[in-house]
């Protein structure tokens, strides 16, 4: 009851800004400092997340006016950055996209500036060009690492230990790691405790490197240190695919937590006591929201993620803000690019419904996500998701896992790649 | 008495949350929206293998996610995920892409074998596959501007058996040689 009732005064008042709204335009680094007019959903990361949720809203409804605040000019895609890793790629081109079709096609204004701070209760986001003010604010930032919990790292780190677990920059330096590391070198990875961004993603880059390793450095190994009991997904799969391919190649070891590091000696410590060395070393640290979600006071109790409102995406700490993505707490929905794109779409039809003040429509979503074994065989995961007594579960007897290695779903996502990545970028 | 009726507000109060709180249903384009990732906004592909569904025959898109569903029809995907929808959820996204625009494609096609091709459906496949396949009546499906390795992949399935073809079909497709089945494809792939 007290909600709407200040949902309308909210409404009255921004009606009598729209006026205020052109002539104060211009006066910051934005020009968006001031006033919104009642209708400005700001965005924060040009992701798969914060891309959908911004062009689905415009395509929805074009009277809302859709600020993207990102950081970077372009986007790099985790998705296919571990076939780049591999070798089936040659740069990360097929895996970048820019921002302008979503302002020529759908009229969303693109913002590279940093977010440095949330005010929720007065509506504006810090940037590092200005203040923008809000009526309503996705955040879909993607993930920060608990790095403070491996003793020994700082800030060179990963200068030193890649974890190449947000594609760009660090995706090339462990490829040009492996390419420099002679043969007979060992590579280490290291795979944190769950939930962590893209659930299968580190068993797909155990196999993408085991390939180059098989095929160009061949006396070499990969020794694998998962936290985690066992592979958190497709683990019969990629065992099976590992058997047939990578025998004698990947050296698999379940419960294997590092603590600690040296970078000097190029080791690391599983529990700090037993000591495994690598010529390279991907070190993946354990995860929680990004920092800005951290810092806006948006994660929960577990100070790592953000609890939401699991129909509408809308955060448990802040009114009149979403989360969605790899940071938000989506009930079944795992931290997925797929799940992000479907979060998006599912928040951007309630943030149209809320501020249009219609009912909220009911949750639809999918997860999938493709994983290569090899070149030619990869396997997949799939689900189907619905809203029960408040929470996302999947929809019964829906998804799972493809029945075996298979080369149909090797050729199929790269077609779900390109649809995926046009989606975001036209 | 003002306690009554402040009693009676808050319970109208409640009321009104919990409906928007159990909302309806996902509607068309709430379910519909979550193929996309795959399938291309509103259904539109853009390739290479994944198919497009914009302005496909509702009916088409209908018959193909029931047969996915009991896995009549072989996929690699479609058949996980077709099992978490009812048929009336099934019914309302094959109405939502069967009303979204036509997707032209621009793909990479022999123009020789397209032209063959079109020599060959008039007499073999226009019955059904109408208007240089731009038209899906009932169950067939929307042919033109579809991608041509996923018409390919499909042609396969057919031929191996795994995918049942209507038997009207097969009997113009049997005396067919693969080279005049691969120019029918490449014709189709090529109509905008
Ligand atoms: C190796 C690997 C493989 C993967 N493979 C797959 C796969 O095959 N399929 C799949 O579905 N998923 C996969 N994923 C997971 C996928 O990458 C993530 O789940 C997805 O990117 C999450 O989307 P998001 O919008 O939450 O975050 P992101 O996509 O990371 O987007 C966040 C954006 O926010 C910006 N940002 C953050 N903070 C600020 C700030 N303060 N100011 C301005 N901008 C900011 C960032 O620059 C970034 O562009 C993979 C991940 C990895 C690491
Ligand atoms: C993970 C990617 C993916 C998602 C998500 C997905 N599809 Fe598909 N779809 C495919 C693939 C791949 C095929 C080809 C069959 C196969 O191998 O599964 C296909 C085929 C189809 C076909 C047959 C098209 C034709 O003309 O032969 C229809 C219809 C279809 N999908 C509908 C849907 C609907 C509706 C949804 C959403 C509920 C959906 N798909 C979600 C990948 C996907
Ligand atoms: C008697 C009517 C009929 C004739 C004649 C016919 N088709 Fe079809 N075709 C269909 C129907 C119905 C389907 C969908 C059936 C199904 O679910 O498998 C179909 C499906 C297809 C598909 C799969 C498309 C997709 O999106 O999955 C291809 C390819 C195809 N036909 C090619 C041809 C070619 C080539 C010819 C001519 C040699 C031909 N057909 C003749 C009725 C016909």
């Amino acid at each position: 009851m007290t909600m709407q009732r200040r949902d309308f005064l909210k409404l009255v008042g921004a009606g009598a800004g729209i006026s205020a709204a052109t002539a104060l335009s211009g006066c910051a680094g934005t020009g968006l400092s001031d006033t919104t007019g009642g209708r400005r959903v700001v965005v924060i990361g040009g992701g798969y997340g914060g891309t959908i949720a911004a062009k689905y809203i415009r395509m929805m409804d074009k009277s809302i006016e859709v600020v993207l605040v990102e950081r970077n000019d372009h986007f790099v895609s985790c998705p296919f950055s571990n076939l780049y890793l591999g070798g089936i790629l040659p740069d990360l081109s097929t895996l970048t996209i820019k921002y302008d079709k979503l302002t020529t096609n759908h009229g969303v204004k693109v913002v590279q500036a940093e977010v440095t701070g949330i005010d929720a209760a007065g509506h504006v986001v810090q940037t590092s060009r200005g203040p923008i003010k809000y009526d309503r604010l996705v955040v879909s930032p993607g993930i920060g690492f608990r790095t403070e919990e491996i003793k020994g790292y700082d800030a060179k780190t990963p200068e030193i230990m890649p974890h190449a677990w947000k594609a760009g920059p660090q995706t090339l330096l462990l490829r040009k790691q492996l390419e420099a590391m002679p043969d007979g070198g060992t590579v280490v990875l290291s795979i944190p405790l769950g939930p962590f961004r893209c659930p299968p993603g580190p068993y797909e880059r155990t196999s993408m490197i085991a390939m180059y390793l098989k095929k160009h450095k061949p006396k070499s190994k990969i020794i694998v240190l998962d936290a985690n009991p066992d592979i958190v997904s497709k683990g019969k799969l990629f065992k099976k695919g590992w058997a047939k391919y990578y025998q004698g190649i990947i050296d698999y070891r379940p419960a294997k937590k590092v603590t600690e590091i040296d970078t000097g000696k190029m080791t690391v410590l599983v529990e700090g006591i037993e000591e495994v060395k690598g010529d390279v070393i991907n070190l993946i640290p354990p995860q929680r929201a990004a920092d800005i979600a951290v810092a806006a006071g948006l994660v929960g109790d577990d100070k790592r993620w953000c609890p939401v409102n699991m129909a509408t995406f809308e955060s448990a700490k802040h009114k009149d803000v979403h989360v969605i993505g790899d940071a938000s707490i989506a009930g079944a929905m795992p931290k997925s690019g797929y799940s992000a794109n479907s979060e998006a779409k599912i928040c951007a039809t309630n943030v149209v419904a809320l501020m249009n003040k219609r009912e909220i429509v009911g949750l639809s979503g999918i997860n999938t996500c493709y994983s290569y074994i090899t070149e030619k065989e990869a396997v997949s995961v799939a689900a189907v998701y619905t809203l029960q007594d408040g929470k996302i579960v999947g929809v019964k007897g829906s998804g799972g896992v493809s029945p075996d290695l298979n080369e149909a779903e090797a050729i199929f996502a790269k077609s779900w790649l390109n649809n995926i990545l046009t989606e975001m970028s036209t | 008495m003002k306690q009554r009726w402040s009693r009676w507000a808050l319970t109208a109060g409640a009321l009104t949350i919990s409906a928007t709180a159990f909302a309806a249903g996902p509607s068309a384009e709430m379910l519909s929206n979550a193929c996309a990732g795959c399938h291309g906004t509103h259904g539109g592909s853009a390739g290479l293998t994944m198919p497009s569904l914009a302005s496909q025959s509702k009916t088409a898109i209908v018959e193909a996610m029931k047969k996915f569903k009991s896995g009549e029809r072989p996929s690699s995907i479609m058949g996980r995920i077709a099992k978490g929808y009812s048929d009336e959820q099934i019914d309302m996204m094959g109405d939502f892409f069967s009303k979204q625009k036509f997707h032209a494609t621009s793909q990479a096609v022999d123009a020789a074998k397209a032209k063959k091709g079109a020599d060959l459906q008039e007499a073999n496949c226009s019955r059904c596959h109408l208007d240089d396949g731009k038209d899906g009546k009932d169950d067939t499906p929307v042919m033109a501007s579809q991608w041509l390795p996923y018409l390919q992949m499909q042609m396969q399935l057919y031929q191996s058996g795994a995918r049942k073809m209507p038997d009207k079909m097969a009997e113009k497709v049997k005396p067919l040689s693969k080279e005049d089945l691969d120019a029918l494809l490449h014709f189709y792939a090529s109509v905008k």
